[in-house]
């Protein structure tokens, strides 16, 4: 059993995906996607401890040895994001049954969680898999169901957002089926380790350069580096809001891994490197993003909107962190995916109990909820701080690492625009608490209740996971660190 | 050398035609064409670095030693699949915005949303 949980990651929601459409009626569902989400998130659990105990785990499927069959490799990293996507996952999940009553008819629940299940299996597939061809297949799963899942947002600009995405999502995804296919003609394998010794054999031609800049590409409009990001924001403001907290946690982090993945292990980072003038342009792109960005984000009237321009910024420090291509940068990255994933998850879960209660996420109608629901907006105000960067929160951790890893490669400039980028967080998190605790409601709106305890309990779980982990940092720095050192000791 | 080898050439004509057409067309059901002639010169693409000069189909039978890699031909069929999943839902939804918007232009649909958010400020 223990032998085959690398599969099982995959298989388990996949499979379960179907069973839904057995077992109809909603709640039934919704507590056996629960079920199957959280059996996803032991599995991960375990398979982080076996790996950092172990080292890397090499999964045949179907007994076919590499590089003719397809092999799950499990590293440090990828167990890793598999641990923050299950996780995530699940505690978003908890209160979808709340949340869904309110935005999504009835006879559509089912065909949410089925949706919901294969978006999961599609990124948890991308994470495990060592095969190249593979990655695109599950892609393209995760994507395809993504783009239903936010077409079912209750305002009709969900479908215009979906349709942006649609047409998007589908350029990169190909973009990084041309950058595969290219690497298959110069290599003749597709499976990720193999990829890694035979690439530096081949000729240093411009079909392999072509086949990086491609996949790049493709990557880049996939987690939304600015200015490829333009389908994020709407697509994040207008779907259903379990739909959003899952995403603006998961999905951009999982084309971050793809990033990661490729440019360290498969290409090599001396190869990506000098190629591509990759440091000059993620740290132009992402500086651009947080500067950009954040200041759109102060301008934004609805709420969701606001978290989603932060969103992308977030993916600038992410950046930023990935272009010194030194270990202590990539561990500001993995440290801040994982972190990021925290507090967006929180966020946005938090903005669906808003939602839940008064039917909009828009600025002005957040007047006087701070004393109308005091426990929503403390977590949306503790979310805020972490976002902005306050110690005691897991967004100080982050912050400093990549500070102190801008520092260590010289980058002063750098470090400062940082620190300086944070306090454009400061008036887009102030903007909402002074409306929320200062301004009076309209007069003559109903009073309102705070948030069902099916909400509060897995916000609070995310919030508590907020302050834990900028306490006690053990864990995801520990983990953080592992995966970065092993990915500059394995490239070539 | 060059006309040797023109199914490259045709790829990346078919490629930057649908790219064009994506960007290019304001209308949705023009936009997924785009997509469409845009997967297909990927297809094509794999296709013909599968294929082996001289080589028959990759079906065994006597006297057969050269034959295509049969490995491109195999993964673009799944590719082909995804393509025809994206078209779906793609126009799927199409006929939603149809229904919610009452038209199938880019220029139309961001016009209608910009001015919902104009009376919002108001």
């Amino acid at each position: 059993m223990l032998a085959h949980l690398p599969i099982l990651q995959v298989i388990v929601p996949l499979l379960a995906a179907p069973t839904c459409l057995i077992l109809r009626k909603p709640s039934l569902v919704w507590l056996f996607t629960l079920l199957a989400s959280a059996s996803a998130f032991v599995i991960s659990i375990l398979l982080l401890q076996q790996v950092m105990a172990e080292g890397t785990l090499i999964y045949e499927l179907g007994g076919w040895s590499a590089p003719w069959g397809i092999e799950y490799r499990i590293d440090k990293l990828n167990a890793f994001l598999a641990l923050i996507i299950s996780g995530v996952s699940t505690v978003v999940l908890l209160a979808a049954h709340t949340s869904l009553e309110k935005e999504i008819p009835q006879d559509r629940q089912t065909l949410f969680y089925i949706l919901y299940l294969l978006s999961l299996t599609g990124m948890l597939g991308i994470v495990t898999t060592g095969d190249a061809f593979n990655v695109f297949v599950f892609l393209e799963i995760s994507s395809l169901s993504a783009y239903a899942l936010i077409a079912l947002g209750k305002d009709r600009r969900a479908l215009w957002a979906s349709f942006q995405y649609l047409i998007m999502g589908t350029i990169g995804a190909t973009f990084i089926l041309i950058g595969i296919g290219l690497m298959y003609q110069m290599t003749g394998t597709l499976n990720m380790a193999d990829l890694a010794s035979r690439l530096p054999e081949v000729p240093q031609s411009r079909t392999l350069f072509t086949a990086y800049a491609f996949f790049i590409v493709g990557v880049c409009l996939k987690l939304a580096l600015f200015p490829l990001h333009l389908w994020l924001p709407n697509a994040y403001a207008y779907a259903p809001s379990i739909v959003t907290a899952f995403f603006a946690a998961t999905s951009t982090k999982v084309a971050i891994y793809l990033l990661i993945r490729f440019t360290f292990s498969v290409f090599g980072v001396e190869f990506s490197f000098s190629v591509l003038p990759l440091e000059t342009l993620f740290l132009a792109l992402g500086l651009l993003g947080i500067f950009v960005a954040s200041t759109t984000a102060i301008y934004q009237n609805n709420v969701k909107h606001v978290f989603a321009y932060s969103s992308v910024a977030q993916i600038g420090y992410m950046i930023v962190g990935f272009s010194m291509a030194t270990s202590a940068g990539l561990t500001a990255t993995l440290l801040h995916l994982f972190n990021h994933a925290l507090m967006k998850s929180a966020l946005f879960l938090a903005l669906g109990a808003v939602v839940y209660r008064i039917g909009s996420a828009e600025l002005n109608d957040f007047r006087g909820l701070g004393r109308q629901m005091p426990l929503t907006m403390t977590a949306i105000v503790i979310g805020g701080l972490s976002l902005i960067g306050i110690p005691l929160t897991v967004g100080f951790v982050s912050k400093w690492v990549l500070v102190v890893a801008a520092i260590e490669n010289g980058w002063w400039p750098v470090a400062a625009l940082i620190l300086l980028g944070s306090l454009l967080a400061v008036v887009y998190v102030w903007r909402i608490v002074e409306t929320a605790y200062f301004k009076t409601p309209e007069p003559g709106r109903k009073p309102v209740k705070e948030a069902p305890i099916t909400f509060l309990a897995p916000v609070w779980i995310l919030v508590s996971a907020n302050i834990y982990f900028g306490i006690d940092t053990r864990l995801s720095v520990e983990v953080a660190q592992a995966a970065a050192e092993s990915l500059f000791g394995v490239s070539p | 050398m060059i006309l040797g080898l023109y199914n490259y050439w045709i790829v990346v004509v078919l490629m930057m035609i649908g790219l064009y057409i994506i960007i290019a067309h304001g209308n949705l059901i023009k936009k997924i064409v785009g997509l469409n002639i845009f997967q297909t010169s990927v297809f094509i693409f794999y296709i013909s670095i599968g294929n082996v000069e001289g080589g028959t189909a990759p079906i065994w039978g006597e006297g057969i030693t050269l034959y295509s890699n049969p490995l491109p031909h195999v993964l673009i069929l799944t590719a082909i699949v995804v393509g025809i999943a994206t078209t779906a839902l793609g126009l799927a939804l199409a006929v939603r915005l149809k229904e919610a918007y009452g038209s199938i232009e880019e220029d139309d649909i961001q016009a209608m949303d910009d001015q919902k958010t104009d009376n919002k400020h108001c």
